[in-house]
């Protein structure tokens, strides 16, 4: 194991933590503010995903691609809401659950009937197809941008959030929703905003992904559960503790996946640690979660209430 | 606990309806049907072991696929792996692993509630698909057929009748034992739980051991499911342990009822009824979308789901008792 193999496999950590950032960001404060269990969060960053390769078609332009998916699934994320969600934020979790594994069903089988059931790429853009130079280190410039994406979304939706009476409003619904509502301010309208924003940056999510990794129906549900380890590692309701979890869990299954299976034959017998280094690797962040929640049940960046 | 005629009667029929199965089926020529219902009333089967700790225990776990899938695996890797075919030891192995492994789970589980909890189930499942992907020697993530069914001595299930009569009289006997269960006292303290579990803990009852207790009851009768699934398809595969699954299991019980012991049976029928109807039968609509129906069942299936979630507040059972009394839970 070299330290430019392990370098690289970091910053291929944090290239995942990004993508899960995008999509925590938004499904963190859902469930925060609204106290809404949303399961069909992958579903717009599948729908992101396939928007972008649409619009890609029309237009050849990544840009136009990227703009016009995020906006489609934002768009879409406002109808979902709309006409679906509004009539159970009241309900029980259960319900919400049950409702949103039917939008899942639903749209992952719309996906097929429009664009058929193989699974399609976007391709990576022209000027960012190279390699970059990192002080001796040759990362693709690709996957770069995807980090860079993500710490400018990180940056801006600190300032929303903390900067903005917008960001404030948000706060505020998330600590006393009732007392927010009672002084005068719309909240449903804000829940419908912060449901919008949050579709949309799964989309944005998706649509990055999809130069990695291929399209198709189905793809959104690896990455809810991975998301869902994020929000509930990190607190649910905190932006913050998505920002803190999303690279953890990131840095966590990357690495054990590159280096468990090289690692454990030191520790372990050659035969033992070839069959328990992959497991090993791909419930390490389930055990991560599990031992953070046994210490602390309600995440490592809890919201404070009241 | 309101009883009233309608929901006893319904339920005697639907009871005698599905012993009636294989002689039906047989005699249209419809052998298909008896492996249709065999799985229905197994997955109906899981869905009421689950429906102890979500409607009468308020927990809802999105992560009972893994005790399916220790009870499918417990049987492919005793038959296929070790050459054991004996039915008691694969019983035995499926339950004595699922208790070891949903005492420690459900100790961390239940530290949480409320979201948290869905999220900590569905995390522990997911880990546990992964584990199954990972098994090489069982086929890994496309699975393996099981060589031969338990075998029970005097019992061969080799037949497909004589499977469908075990897990039929499995299922009445789940359904009775459930029926005592939550009318006994541990009953009565797992609802009061469910409805105000400080209050509970106050009068002195030790709150975490009566949910891990039904917890523990629950998994042990999805992995019975899940030894009769192994059975039935023979064959184990992590799709079995998919989070699907769970979700599958929670429409049923919605659907049919989370408030009575029965109602995952309905939910099962309603819901697996519907997506075979939606496959097979020719239905007459316009503009093509007949084919678009049956080749894409699901997209039907998701609608129903969303529907059943908005309007259906106490599932089908809920339907039946409406009339005659109050509902059985009011769900807050």
């Amino acid at each position: 194991m070299t330290p430019e193999l392990f370098l690289t496999q970091l910053l291929n950590g944090v290239q995942l933590g990004m993508l899960l950032f995008l999509m925590s960001a938004g499904l963190t404060l859902v469930f925060g503010i609204m106290g809404f269990v949303n399961l069909a969060h992958g579903t717009f960053y599948m729908l992101g995903a396939y928007l972008a390769v649409a619009a890609y078609g029309a237009t050849d332009s990544f840009l136009a691609a990227a703009a016009a998916g995020v906006g489609a699934t934002l768009l879409l994320g406002v109808a979902v809401e709309r006409l679906v969600l509004t009539r159970l934020y009241q309900r029980d979790h259960l319900y919400q659950v049950l409702a949103t594994l039917g939008l899942i069903l639903f749209f992952n089988e719309v996906v097929r009937i429009i664009w058929g059931p193989s699974s399609l790429f976007i391709p990576t853009p022209q000027w960012l197809t190279g390699t970059l130079d990192l002080f001796g280190l040759s990362y693709p410039a690709y996957r770069f941008a995807i980090i860079a994406v993500g710490v400018g979304v990180a940056l801006a939706t600190y300032w929303l959030m903390h900067h903005t009476r917008v960001g404030m409003l948000i706060r505020a619904g998330a600590s006393d929703g009732a007392m927010v509502s009672a002084l005068g301010f719309n909240i449903r309208r804000m829940n419908t905003l912060v449901f919008g924003l949050g579709a949309g940056l799964a989309g944005l999510a998706g649509l990055m992904a999809g130069p990695i990794l291929s399209v198709q129906s189905g793809m959104g549900e690896p990455v809810l559960i991975l998301t869902l380890v994020v929000i509930v590692t990190g607190g649910i309701g905190s932006v913050r503790g998505a920002f803190y979890g999303a690279l953890f869990v990131g840095m966590v299954d990357t690495i054990g996946r590159a280096f468990m299976p090289v690692l454990l034959p030191h520790v372990l017998e050659r035969s033992v640690a070839q069959t328990a280094g992959p497991t090993i690797a791909s419930v390490l962040i389930y055990l991560f979660m599990a031992v953070v929640l046994a210490i602390s049940p309600r995440g490592l960046f809890p919201v404070r209430h009241g | 606990m309101a009883k009233n005629r309608t929901t006893l009667l319904v339920a005697a029929l639907v009871l005698l309806a599905q012993a009636a199965v294989p002689f039906v089926a047989h005699a249209l020529g419809q052998g298909y049907y008896v492996t249709f219902f065999s799985r229905v009333l197994i997955l109906a089967l899981a869905a009421i072991g689950l429906n102890l700790i979500l409607g009468f225990g308020g927990l809802v776990s999105m992560g009972h696929a893994l005790y399916v899938g220790v009870g499918v695996y417990a049987v492919g890797i005793l038959s296929s792996g070790w050459g054991i075919s004996n039915g008691w030891l694969h019983v035995g192995a499926a339950l004595m692993v699922t208790a070891a492994m949903a005492i420690p789970l459900g100790l961390i589980c239940l530290r949480t509630s409320g979201m948290a909890f869905i999220m900590i189930t569905l995390a522990f499942g997911q880990m546990a698909y992964y584990v199954a992907v990972t098994l090489r020697a069982y086929g890994g993530d496309d699975g393996k057929a099981i060589p031969v069914r338990s075998d029970f001595g005097v019992l061969s299930l080799a037949d497909g009748n004589v499977l469908y009569a075990v897990i039929y009289l499995l299922l009445l006997l789940t359904l009775y034992a459930m029926h005592c269960l939550v009318r006994s006292p541990f009953g009565v303290v797992l609802r009061g739980i469910k409805l105000n579990e400080r209050r509970m803990a106050a009068l002195g009852y030790p709150a975490l051991r009566y949910k891990l207790v039904a917890y523990l009851i629950s998994a042990l009768v999805c992995a019975l499911a899940g030894v009769l699934l192994a059975n039935l398809t023979l064959y184990m595969s992590p799709s079995y342990v998919q989070w699907q699954v769970s979700g599958e299991l929670l429409m049923m019980i919605v659907l049919g009822g989370m408030g009575s012991v029965i109602g995952p049976l309905y939910g099962a029928l309603a819901l697996l009824g519907l997506e075979e109807a939606l496959v097979s039968v020719h239905w007459p609509l316009p503009w093509g979308l007949d084919s678009l129906v049956s080749a894409h069942p699901m997209a039907v299936v998701g609608i129903f789901i969303v529907l059943v979630a908005i309007l259906l507040k106490a599932g089908l059972h809920g339907l039946l008792s409406r009339r005659a009394a109050l509902p059985e839970t009011g769900d807050h």
